[in-house]
């Protein structure tokens, strides 16, 4: 120690002249750029689903009503109290949309404790259009966005023959896949059925099949149908939709049904355990709505006969879906478990040929009319009268029942829906058997941006080499005027599409009858929509029914304006097996209701 | 040595005589509180002395000011959740904390890090250490009178407190280190700002050795005070720059290179006197490691690829049965997170290793008998030692 060590501290008054460094005032600092300051949230954007609060560790978040929702969202929004946050912003990492953001503003004075709870969006506040501030730096990290690919034939492998298309979900596939669910529940609000969707995929990521089957038994006996061609209405608001892809709802529906033997599934589903009603009721048609129906009332104790003018019963998941989309196997066991609850199914009876209504109406407790939409619709252009022209409905009911149908080398079909992709594409495999090509045009009036056939549908007809024109409407089926193939089928003539609907959004299809086409073709299937067949029902009874735009009308529980007479499913509501199924629920549970009644009262 | 006796009306103890060894009643002994209240006590806890005048004869550690019980909090909280509170453990140095967890969650859960987070993490740890030293440079000077140099130390902290704003988003609890890997890059500019912030720091480290370490009243009263006998480091589970002041050449950064340790250049800092001085000594000579770690990770380290990897989905994230340890260098010495999972959504028992636990507790009970009472608190700080961390 030296004299250095007793002068060198006086160093520090050098300093005496600095600015103080202790004046750096932080009220009205800004702070920086990915500061994590108050919440902001897009509330148009969000669709209240909830995983902000599912992963708040401080239950901060709380999700109050929103008072303008959007169709598909929760109708919830984040309410965060400042008094818990953390401002970890795993809120912000979590959001399924990329709604919830954060502020760089961090000041704020109130004196009532209760204006700190609030909610971003709603409740306005000065940051709200603050720009800096944190936001996810890409793609969100914390749940999954792609979905397992599904293992599919090859184009070339499929394109002869009706075997299933897609193999359905490994083991890893399928808990991967389910892994990805936030179980916020908008699926199980959008489903028609409201199947209890994040229950069954939170029972695949158990591995508890047995489970995942009583799930899904509990809201829809058609699992193993739905879980292949279900028009997957939840899909569309999934919330893993909005930065990655939906997720695989129907595959992992269909995983489960898969991994669990027919022996199984009864021993889980069970038979009906309660005691006979005594009572009996009447189902006309055996597809899904029917045997939905039939299925409940049998496991409420009621006798139920079912009866199908075809010879099989499955309705159009049997006639109008193709085997390969839907194979005729998996449709036999869903209709097995509903057999097994003790519910007769009549085949090849036709009610009004073969049984009276009136019998069923005198025999039965209720009736219940389920009778699909069997009948094709005609565009009824010139032309369209006569041999060479098809409904596709028929064509595709009669390949089901092992019919011979014509195959020509040419086909022209009309529609962009479902249906003109299931007929092109079973056209398609005949021609493929019989010719080795496939010469399928199909024509739509919609543009492909608006089409009403699946993507996936679109898709693989394209990969099945059917030609797909959008925009294109039909003017006229053209047949030859003379020669030896005279008043045969020729072609098909389209103009191009320039607008579908009027201003008052009817639809009255506008034409540039400059591009105008013929597409050759030895057979024009007409593919534009299906009816009711509702011969059945006789002069005196349609007379009595209420309509509704030609199909009957009926209330929210299924009822029609006659009292014994239920009517649902496609005939009712348009087509859609989902449909379908949860108007076999509302019938049977009407129904039971109507029957329950009258036995309590001694009747 | 490792006593316990909690029934404070069975003291003081008695004596190989039978006599009481201090009896109050003499009126020859008296007994003081140091802290919890108390500028010369690092954090919220408390030593009990008992001094003959100016000598103390003995002390004892009370902590528990502080306990907020976060391990058992962890226990109810997915794995994703418990991210947030872990900084929490420590105010000063956080980002161990963060780090610790997400590697251990990242083992369990056989998480891949992308290699440019591994280097900004390296990066947060050494700000990190930075922040602390100038903690422990500001508190030996305080506790030994000399307040300026607080005011200069808290004052470079803050600079450096701007630079973890602008790169994760926060100032203290910075939540950046996510298991996976970071939340972001480095943001533009950032390596220019933050040569700025070490060229100013420098400037102000220079006036902390002329006035603090060639200073006649520090020396006196720091040289050959505190005196730790490296016979007890093994015992007392002594690490760090307390040890390394023993001339134990101690670092896990060295000894367990982890994240990009063996990818840059650097010197275990040693001094041998293993007293206040050198304890100081070794902080301030850290602090220069640090601040040349800093630059050379801003130097090497790639600014382009993935900072994270996705994960599953943290909102159900189970983590397979097992066990880790995950350990690094801290500014006080060995910190670690003992991580138990259980196959389920959530740990099982998460434990964390923290210095100051030895060092503040059993250590200092150690050393104080036989101190003046005026250097007290200049021991306490020269440990450097975290009562949150001693309280989980």
């Amino acid at each position: 120690m030296g004299f250095r060590d007793v002068l060198s501290p006086f160093t520090a008054w050098k300093h005496v002249i600095d600015t103080p460094v202790t004046i750096k005032n932080p009220i009205g600092r800004e702070a920086a750029e990915r500061y994590r300051g108050f919440h902001q949230n897009d509330v148009d954007k969000c669709i209240g689903c909830g995983s902000c609060e599912d992963i708040c560790q401080n239950a901060a978040i709380d999700m109050v009503a929103f008072a303008e929702p959007k169709p598909g969202d929760s109708g919830l929004r984040p309410n965060i109290d400042y008094g818990r946050c953390c401002w970890c912003a795993l809120c912000v990492d979590v959001c399924m949309t990329g709604s919830l953001t954060m502020s760089n503003e961090y000041t704020w004075v109130d004196s009532d404790p209760d204006a700190f709870r609030f909610t971003p969006g709603v409740d306005a506040k000065p940051w709200d259009d603050i720009e800096k501030g944190y936001q996810r730096a890409g793609e969100r990290m914390l749940t999954g966005l792609a979905r397992p690919e599904m293992v599919e034939m090859a184009p070339e492998a499929r394109a002869d023959n009706f075997d299933e298309i897609v193999a359905g979900y490994s083991r890893e596939q399928a808990v991967l896949e389910a892994d990805r669910c936030v179980e916020c529940g908008l699926c199980v609000a959008t489903c028609p059925a409201h199947m209890d969707i994040p229950d069954y995929i939170a029972a695949i990521r158990e591995g508890d099949y047995d489970l995942g089957t009583q799930i899904l038994y509990e809201t829809n006996p058609f699992s193993e149908v739905c879980g292949r061609v279900c028009t997957h209405k939840c899909e569309t608001v999934c919330a893993a939709a909005h930065e990655g892809e939906p997720i695989a709802i129907r595959w992992l529906k269909r995983h489960i049904i898969d991994n669990v033997s027919e022996e199984r599934r009864l021993e889980i589903v069970g038979t009906p355990q309660v005691a006979s009603s005594g009572r009996k009721v009447a189902v006309i048609g055996a597809g899904p709505a029917g045997l939905t129906t039939a299925y409940d009332l049998a496991r409420s104790g009621h006798k139920v006969v079912v009866y199908e003018a075809k010879d099989q019963p499955g309705g159009m998941t049997r006639y109008g879906i193709p085997e390969y989309r839907l194979p005729y196997d998996a449709l036999d066991r869903d209709i097995n478990v509903i057999k097994a609850q003790g519910v007769e199914i009549k085949t090849g009876v036709r009610i009004g040929n073969d049984i009276a209504l009136d019998k069923l109406k005198a025999e039965n407790d209720a009736v219940v009319l389920a009778i699909g939409l069997h009948l094709g619709r005609s565009t009824r252009v010139p032309g369209s009268d006569g041999a060479g022209v098809e409904a596709a409905i028929d064509l595709l009911a009669r390949v089901t029942a092992g019919e011979a149908v014509p195959v020509p080398e040419k086909v022209a079909v009309i529609g962009g829906g479902n249906v003109a992709m299931d007929i092109a594409r079973t056209m398609g495999r005949l021609q493929m058997q019989k010719y080795g090509k496939v010469g399928v045009t199909v024509t739509a009036l919609e543009d492909f941006d608006h089409f009403l056939a699946d993507k996936e549908e679109v898709k693989e007809s394209f990969e099945e080499q059917i030609e797909i024109l959008d925009g294109r409407g039909p003017q006229e089926v053209v047949r030859f005027k003379s020669g030896k193939q005279k008043g045969m089928v020729k072609g098909l003539k389209t103009w191009k599409v320039v607008s579908i609907f009027d201003r008052d959004g009817r639809f009255a299809p506008q034409y540039d009858e400059g591009d105008e086409v013929v597409h050759e073709a030895e057979m024009v299937i007409e593919a534009i929509g299906q009816m009711a067949d509702v011969s059945l029902l006789g002069a005196e009874l349609t007379e009595a029914l209420e309509w509704n735009r030609g199909r009957i009308a009926v209330d929210a529980e299924g009822r029609t304006s006659e009292a014994w007479l239920w009517a649902g499913g496609d005939a009712v509501r348009g087509p859609d097996v989902i449909h379908a199924v949860a108007d076999g629920h509302r019938i049977a549970a009407s129904v039971n209701v109507a029957l329950m009644a009258g036995k309590e009262a001694g009747a | 040595m490792f006593s316990f006796n909690p029934d404070r009306s069975q003291y003081p103890d008695v004596g190989p005589d039978g006599k009481l060894e201090v009896d109050l009643e003499t009126g020859k002994y008296l007994k003081l509180w140091h802290g919890p209240n108390h500028p010369g006590i690092t954090g919220n806890m408390s030593v009990e002395i008992t001094v003959d005048g100016d000598e103390v004869v003995e002390g004892k550690t009370h902590v528990g000011y502080l306990h907020r019980g976060f391990e058992k909090l962890m226990e109810r909280r997915t794995f994703i959740q418990v991210f947030p509170i872990v900084c929490r453990v420590c105010v000063p140095e956080p980002d161990f904390n963060e780090y610790c967890y997400a590697a251990a969650v990242e083992e369990l859960a056989g998480i891949e890090v992308p290699e440019q987070a591994q280097w900004i993490r390296t990066l947060i740890l050494e700000m990190g250490r930075f922040n602390s030293y100038m903690m422990a440079m500001g508190g030996i000077a305080g506790a030994l009178g000399s307040g300026v140099i607080g005011q200069w130390m808290t004052y470079v902290r803050d600079l450096m407190l701007d630079r973890f704003e602008e790169m994760t988003g926060a100032r203290i609890y910075h939540m950046f280190i996510l298991p996976g890997g970071v939340r972001a890059g480095l943001p533009e500019g950032f390596a220019g700002r933050m040569e700025e912030v070490l060229r100013t720091a420098e400037k102000y480290l220079a006036d902390v050795d002329k006035v603090l370490f060639t200073n006649a009243v520090f020396k006196k009263r720091t040289k050959g005070v505190g005196y730790i006998d490296p016979a007890l480091f093994e015992p007392y589970g002594v690490t760090g720059p307390n040890a390394r002041a023993g001339g134990v050449a101690k670092d896990l950064r060295k000894d367990a290179p982890y994240l990009v340790y063996d990818q840059l250049d650097f010197e275990v800092v040693t001094e041998t006197a293993s007293d206040i001085w050198a304890r100081a000594m070794v902080r301030r000579r850290d602090i220069d490691v640090s601040i040349s770690l800093i630059r050379q990770i801003l130097a090497k380290m790639p600014t382009e690829g993935p900072v994270m990897t996705a994960l599953p989905n943290v909102l159900h994230w189970k983590i397979p049965r097992g066990e880790t340890y995950i350990k690094g260098e801290s500014s006080r010495g060995e910190y670690g997170y003992y991580l138990v999972t259980d196959g389920s959504g959530y740990p099982r028992r998460v434990n964390v290793r923290g210095p100051s636990y030895t060092h503040a507790m059993a250590l200092l009970e150690h050393l104080i008998p036989g101190t003046n009472i005026s250097d007290i608190a200049a021991l306490m700080v020269s440990l450097h030692t975290y009562p949150p961390e001693i309280e989980r």
